[in-house]
């Protein structure tokens, strides 16, 4: 954990839910949750969380920090927003989920074989590399993420398909090489490099 | 044609309701010129489709009739049925109103024998059980309509039925040529106690209203437990007519909801618990979902004794969604509960939704300037002149604030119309 870091633990070891409203994105309409459970039963992955959104609310209120920020919960959110289109007081709970779980990832508590995890990271070096997506490494990547051996079955079990994309011009064989990349590669990097450096000023700026 | 005598002395109320009834009977008690201007063919509201009251558990018709004897024996009241205000002109002390009557196609003659009832065959929704039933072309709209004469529907006029129950009339009391009226009436004072609706339950899609037939509104549920009412008292399930035993009750079906009403409709709470009491009588189970029961000021002690009945169970949850059960009909209810965060997905024989209040003002009548809230009720807040806002039209309240809110308004109109007396004389 970076000293940055350490100190905003310190400063908000006794008011977790504070430390939300300043570091996470839309943090500071956790406080407006009415406790009513529909986002927990409207969620289709809503089973298989371990703290549905209503109780991470809550947690965070009760400023239960290690167990919010190393949950898998947040990470269990995929994006289909049915939570936001039903809460009564329309919270942006898809936004706060996402919101928790990059600031798990970047204070290194974020639990480290978590699949989506696993895949914002891979999809994101790989993203990095050219500034586009080069969709066969990732493909590459993803089926090796288990290890040498489950890619290979991974890689021959989806072989039908990737012949299939190869047919209908939607996978470009070429693409191992290097791949397709944006015209400015080295702007892209500053620009990103800058927009890291105001987000660490922002969050250094609440200490 | 309808004499109606007004000056700017006379105070309008808008509304025959339980509050417009309060506000007419008292500012007329208190010996000022009133006209009572009512949509509906009958006087009292909504209170009419009630079966108990809360918490005293006793019967509307009760405080209804006496209102209707108080009406009836008070020359100062002139009650306009049939009727709607459909604009309204000027400021305090001198407004002027345009009021539209619809024919009734029924006189002064009729003695409520029913001749014509049984003379005619058509039949359409009938309104005052939620359409939960059919009356008749030629009815009377519920067992203590005032005034108690006929109505015949206007969808009858030129048809064959319509002669038939003409024919069938002893008195002379129909009259097929009746026309649609409009009279201007000069007024000082009015009073708006244009009241609720129900918050229209299909827009409440998760909880699939539209879909399932044994999910049903409280309105309705009220209309199943009154003995004169559709289904003779008894709670039976829309899809097969059995009796439920196991009733849901959801709170806040349209309230407190962004999406549907911003407002605490503030009634449902107590509304449910006394729905549960009806459950109870008919030895069926209740369980009561909810976000927090809200049993306003003194009514605690009323939720504290529903709470120790074994029959009634409250489960502290907002139901994310219905589903249904196609077998047996059951709808099933989905979510996950705040007290231990356990997801249930439990059927119930029969689903009531206590769907939120409603303002049924039409603001489109109002003169300009009069101050409205986001929520569509009026407020009193002092800048609207010689116009006031009784009961419902001034915020979801239960029959009691209604009333308490209309007595305060019949004194506000009478202050107005007593300063245009003293300005003239």
């Amino acid at each position: 954990m970076s000293n940055l870091n350490n100190q905003m633990v310190n400063k908000y070891r006794n008011d977790f839910l504070k430390e939300v409203e300043a570091n996470v994105e839309e943090g500071d309409w956790v406080k407006m949750c009415m406790q009513c459970g529909v986002c927990a039963g409207s969620c289709p992955m809503g089973p298989y969380w371990d703290h549905p959104p209503q109780e991470i609310f809550m947690m965070i209120r009760a400023g239960k920090r290690e167990e919010v920020l190393s949950s898998t919960s947040m990470w269990m959110c995929t994006s289909c927003y049915n939570c936001i289109a039903r809460c009564p007081r329309e919270l942006p709970i898809t936004h706060i989920m996402h919101g928790l779980a990059h600031y798990g990832k970047r204070l290194g508590i974020a639990p480290k074989n978590q699949p989506t995890l696993k895949f914002s990271q891979k999809f994101w070096e790989n993203l990095m590399t050219n500034g586009r997506v080069n969709e066969l490494k990732l493909g590459i990547t993803l089926y090796f993420i288990d290890g040498f051996v489950q890619g290979i079955k991974n890689a021959l079990a989806a072989s039908g398909i990737g012949l299939g994309m190869f047919k209908a011009k939607r996978l470009d064989p070429m693409e191992i090489l290097g791949g397709h990349s944006v015209k400015d590669k080295s702007g892209l990097k500053a620009m990103i490099k800058k927009a890291q450096e105001i987000e660490e000023a922002r969050i250094s700026g609440n200490q | 044609m309808t004499d109606v005598v007004a000056t700017n002395e006379t105070i309008l109320v808008v509304g025959g309701g339980v509050s417009g009834m309060t506000t007419a009977l008292e500012a007329a008690e208190a010996g000022k010129q009133v006209i009572l201007v009512e949509k509906r063919p009958y006087v009292g509201g909504r209170i009419t489709q009630l079966y108990k009251y809360f918490p005293k558990l006793c019967f509307p018709t009760c405080g209804l009739e006496i209102n209707q004897r108080r009406t009836k024996q008070n020359p100062n009241v002139t009650v306009l049925t049939m009727a709607e205000v459909t604009s309204l002109t000027g400021s305090e002390g001198n407004y002027s109103a345009t009021v539209k009557i619809s024919p009734r196609y029924v006189n002064e003659n009729c003695t409520a024998c029913g001749a014509c009832e049984d003379a005619v065959e058509a039949e359409f929704d009938n309104e005052y059980n939620y359409g939960l039933d059919k009356h008749k072309g030629a009815y009377r709209p519920h067992r203590m309509a005032y005034p108690e004469r006929y109505v015949i529907d206007p969808a009858m006029i030129g048809t064959a039925d319509a002669d038939k129950a003409k024919a069938a009339c002893k008195f002379d009391a129909i009259n097929l040529e009746m026309q649609e009226e409009t009279v201007e009436l000069k007024v000082g004072a009015v009073v708006y106690a244009t009241g609720w609706r129900p918050y229209d339950a299909n827009k409440i899609q998760p909880y699939g209203y539209d879909r399932y037939k044994n999910v049903i509104t409280s309105v309705e549920f009220e209309r199943m437990n009154d003995p004169m009412g559709p289904t003779g008292g008894k709670i039976l399930r829309p899809s097969d007519g059995k009796e439920a035993k196991d009733i849901a009750f959801i709170q806040c079906a349209g309230s407190r909801d962004r999406n549907y009403l911003k407002h605490c409709s503030r009634i449902c709470c107590m509304a449910t618990l006394k729905q549960t009491t009806y459950a109870t009588d008919a030895d069926a189970k209740s369980t009561v979902y909810y976000i927090d029961i809200r049993a306003i000021d003194r009514f605690e002690d009323f939720y504290q004794k529903v709470q120790k009945d074994e029959n009634v169970k409250f489960i502290k949850s907002k139901v994310a969604n219905i589903t249904e059960d196609r077998e047996t009909g059951n709808p099933i209810l989905n979510g996950v509960d705040t007290e231990g965060y356990n997801r249930y997905a439990t059927p119930h024989e029969l689903v009531v939704l206590a769907v939120g209040m409603e303002p049924s003002l039409d603001a489109s009548t109002l003169p300009e300037g009069i101050s409205i809230n986001e929520h569509g009720f009026i407020e009193n807040d002092g800048t609207n002149g010689g116009i006031f806002a009784a009961g419902c039209a001034s915020d979801a309240l239960d029959v009691n604030r209604a009333v308490q809110s209309a007595t305060a308004c019949a004194l506000k109109a009478i202050q107005v119309v007593n300063r245009v007396a003293g300005s003239e004389g």
